[in-house]
């Protein structure tokens, strides 16, 4: 247990961060210009981190696997990012976010990381604004601000419906900036296959140059890893093709701890799976919530007809419709957090009310919203007596500034005009709460390897808040590891370059060279696919929105048997030393196949309901969420051993100074 | 449906490539272009044969990454979507499809579908940002005022997603209106206007040494672009280069 030291400083929470800044180690500037850092994954987290770093004077060499830094898929996400400005005078403050994200998180995160994020949000926007980040404004020049789930107060900024693609860009343009002076070197189509430890500390990585096939060797004084989640781990998700947890899970296997695996965000508002072709899901942003209201027919005979293609949403009249959220949650209404909307469209749907061919849909409706901005339109505009016709046009225009984008999605997907009538949508696997173990610096448990951004565990609990992930990724990129990680390297000013001639890098690419024939030398009867729709299917039928320990037993002895079974037979065409896709796929793949068993350990140990970890076993009579504070108010971190069956659990508890742990109650 | 493929197949950057050609029988509507694509690979690898390698990643029309020219079409046929937004709603059942990588000497082709594209990336390098450190502390966001017109033309340049459509409309293969809606997109903002003129220059020079061509006002990338970046965003850039010149 010693190992698990979290390294919050004394002292009281609101004076923590600043303290620590003032009596963590520097690294004097021309010392920095001796110093290497790796930073793999580019995003948000990577690239404001690389950024910053380089500025500061270290040298730096980031790594993705994209074409250009530029496409992390940061640039994603379309709500906006929060932080504690308190433009709109409704009562905001540091406090409150701090408080809002450990409510949101269930009580399952540390008091002291939260409340340094929501210190640091307000820089993020000023940052932001500074680098030419053009976030939307009000006609008077000010910015603008929405409001997102679990909250109370509107302290979401935003750019349309493009709020990620806009932060990485200025990300990428501060990195741009950077690679122009020489600072980064910025390695693209590469992909990390593992990282390279000397006397313990992390020293390197063995990369793949993805277009050329060849395997490569980079030293540093430190690593970063900012390579986002492991929700493709489900197969159908809203995560990128190409997204995979191959670092996290590398620097896993040699040491670094893996936190609350099974801590996974399924979103309540995307499109539906269509078919068996599928291949990815499709996020509608929760900022629709502010706006859309969500039902399913109040009457069975009504959902019947509807499956069968017999009645029109439109058609079912106000009173036997039920707005489910807003009978359930009165206070927050529409706008609960992702997790518990999740869960109440999942009931519904079982109970019978799912409304598209699959049963497995629920309504996002904005006829009320287009007709009350079409009114107040009609009314600022002078017209006296409007007809409906009139009002729902200016009503429609008004939601389409708002969310325009967001409908011209939907409407190139499903073929249905969602300013006629409803979306329909359906929760989807976006996110992942866990991740790598990392202390308050943001160090994992190997001494020099680092963690930010999704690819750690420490912000959100068991369920993270709208528009809290972009802050997250900035805040640990831009505000605290550039600073943080000078307190560990001070202790390396004297070191010189690190060696890749040695025998710890030589056997790191052997292992990897032995790894990848190992794949390519499957007998060859089924793709990578197939095995990772396989797990996909397990995961989302046993470990998706509610579990229990039968089911979860089950999952871990399936997902061993397909593991042993997929390094037996699959099939990758081609050779490895060239452009592989299936090569590329197999790896992440493989990786999956480990944690995935791992994941359904961690939710079959959590004997509690939490955030998204809904256990069917633990629930209040009302069928919410149903928390053991005295037995589970820890972090599991996991240490592998050899096998991810045979992980060992190590504990960090949660304690709570500031804030009475609570049941937490949208009602 | 079924449908008639001619696929460009090439093995790498040195060796020459050729239209191959594949039928692929059981393809529905409601699948998107690429998980056709899907299929086809999944039915060659079956077979033994190397899948057509393409560029996608976040199959929503934002990252950028998917670039197919289809029929002669930058994105196909559908407008204003991306090729992972293309759904096969659009086509018909014995349709014969032509598909191709982006064509231009900047973007030279890596393997099958997948071109170079890191020109663009030294284009930003050369001058596609502010230079405000991220570590320090700068003045609050609201200190400024920016009338929300000009930030929403800013915004609307900035929706820019870096796919090459622009360059693989153009018979010149000129990528202007990827570099104009940087330029623009800072040009309007009282933050870009300090470093307005060595900007607009390092980025235009670095456009040319990267053997883009030049613009002659066709307005093809207007109409093939995926974000419906503007033709105003060019106009821009050349008032911002040419004020930079006399300048001097």
């Amino acid at each position: 247990m010693g190992k698990l030291d979290s390294k919050v400083p004394a002292g009281p929470l609101a004076d923590k961060w600043t303290k620590h800044k003032n009596e963590i180690d520097l690294v004097n500037p021309a010392n920095k210009r001796n110093i290497d850092i790796i930073v793999v994954g580019t995003g948000l987290a990577g690239g404001s981190a690389a950024a910053t770093l380089a500025e500061l004077g270290y040298n730096v060499k980031t790594f993705c696997y994209q074409d250009s830094p530029r496409r992390a898929h940061s640039i994603a996400a379309q709500g906006g990012v929060n932080a504690a400005k308190n433009y709109q005078g409704d009562g905001d403050s540091v406090y409150r976010l701090f408080y809002d994200t450990i409510k949101g998180g269930d009580y399952r995160s540390r008091e002291a990381n939260v409340h340094r994020l929501a210190e640091v949000s307000t820089n993020i926007i000023d940052q932001c604004v500074a680098q030419g980040v053009p976030f939307a404004r009000e006609y008077g020049g000010l910015l603008d601000n929405r409001s997102f789930g679990g909250v109370l107060v509107s302290r979401t900024f935003y750019a349309k419906g493009q709020t990620g693609q806009q932060l990485l860009l200025g990300a990428y343009s501060a990195m741009n900036r950077q690679i122009q002076r020489g600072k980064i070197k910025s390695y693209t189509r590469h992909e990390m296959l593992d990282l390279v430890l000397v006397d313990g500390k992390a020293r390197g990585i063995i990369a793949r140059d993805l277009v050329s096939g060849e395997i490569e060797r980079h030293s540093a004084h430190a690593v970063v890893l900012a390579t986002g989640g492991y929700g493709n781990l489900f197969f159908l998700s809203t995560y990128c093709m190409g997204a995979n947890v191959m670092a996290a899970w590398r620097a896993h296997r040699k040491g670094a701890y893996f936190a609350n695996p099974c801590f996974t965000q399924i979103h309540p508002t995307c499109i539906p799976v269509s078919g068996d072709h599928q291949s990815k899901l499709t996020l509608m942003s929760e900022s629709l919530r502010n706006d859309g209201r969500i039902w399913v027919p109040a009457k069975m005979e009504d959902a019947e007809a509807i499956r069968a293609g017999k009645l029109k949403p439109t058609e079912i009249p106000e009173e036997n419709r039920d707005y489910y959220l807003e009978r359930r949650y009165p206070a927050f209404g529409n706008l609960v957090p992702r997790d518990v909307a999740s869960r109440a469209a999942k009931e519904r749907c079982d109970a019978g009310y799912g409304v598209n061919k699959t049963g497995e849909a629920v309504y996002l409706d904005f006829d009320a919203a287009i007709m009350r901005y079409g009114r107040e339109k009609a009314l600022t505009s002078g017209m006296k007596n409007p007809d409906d016709t009139t009002v729902r046009k200016l009503g429609e225009e008004i939601v389409e500034a708002k969310y325009g984008n967001l409908f011209q999605m939907y409407e190139k997907i499903v073929d249905e005009n969602p300013y006629k009538t409803p979306m329909k949508i359906y929760p989807a696997v976006h996110y992942t709460m866990g991740g790598l173990w990392v202390d308050y610096n943001l160090q994992t448990t190997i001494p020099g390897c680092y963690a930010a951004g999704e690819a750690n565990f420490s912000d959100h609990g068991a369920n993270r808040l709208g528009a809290s992930a972009l802050m997250q990724g900035l805040a640990d990129g831009y505000f605290v590891l550039p600073y943080t990680i000078g307190d560990y390297l001070s202790d390396d000013i004297r070191t010189g370059p690190i060696s890749t001639e040695t025998s710890e890098f030589d056997e790191a690419e052997k292992a990897v060279r032995e790894r990848i024939e190992k794949l390519m030398s499957g007998s060859g009867i089924h793709s990578v696919d197939y095995y990772h729709k396989k797990l996909g299917k397990i995961m989302w039928n046993k470990c998706g929105m509610s579990r229990n320990a039968k089911e979860l037993k089950e999952a871990m002895k399936e997902i061993s048997e397909l593991r042993k079974d997929f390094w037996e037979n699959v099939k990758i065409p081609g050779t490895p030393d060239s452009k592989n896709q299936e090569l590329e796929k197999a790896g992440r793949v493989a990786d999956f196949l480990e944690l995935g068993e791992l994941f359904a350990m961690d939710a079959l140990e959590r004997n509690e309901s939490c955030g998204g970890h809904f256990r069917e076993e633990y629930q209040t009579e009302e069928g919410e969420a149903l928390r053991d504070d005295e037995n589970f108010k820890f972090v599991s971190a996991w240490e592998y051993t050899g096998e991810p069956s045979k992980s060992k659990l190590h504990k960090e508890d949660l304690v709570y100074e500031n804030i009475k742990v609570k049941t937490r109650s949208y009602k | 449906m079924k449908l008639y493929l001619k696929i460009w197949r090439q093995k790498n950057a040195d060796s020459k490539g050729s239209m191959v050609d594949y039928t692929l029988d059981g393809v529905e509507s409601d699948m998107s272009f690429l998980e056709m694509l899907d299929i086809l690979n999944e039915e060659l690898i079956s077979k033994g044969e190397e899948p057509v390698e393409f560029d996608h990643d976040c199959r929503e029309g934002i990252c950028g990454t998917c670039s197919l020219m289809i029929n002669g079409q930058p994105h196909g046929p559908d407008s204003r979507i991306t090729v992972c937004q293309l759904h096969m709603r659009s086509f018909n059942d014995g349709d014969e499809i032509v598909i191709e990588p982006w064509r231009a000497t900047a973007f030279p082709v890596i393997k099958d579908l997948i071109v170079d594209r890191t020109a663009f990336d030294r284009i930003q390098q050369a001058g596609g940002y502010i230079s405000v450190n991220t570590s320090g502390r700068p003045v609050d966001a609201n200190a400024i005022p920016i009338e929300k017109e000009m930030a929403d033309k800013s915004f609307n340049a900035a929706t820019c997603i870096g796919c090459g459509a622009c360059v693989a409309a153009c018979k010149n293969a000129s990528a202007m209106l990827f570099t104009s809606a940087k330029v623009s997109q800072f040009a309007l903002l009282p933050q870009g206007q300090v470093e307005a003129a060595e900007r607009v220059q390092n980025m235009v020079r670095q456009m040319d040494l990267e053997g883009f061509g030049n613009c002659t006002n066709t307005g093809a990338c207007e109409v093939e672009c995926p974000k419906g970046i503007s033709l105003e965003n060019i106009a821009r850039m050349n008032r911002e280069y040419l004020s930079a010149s006399v300048k001097g």
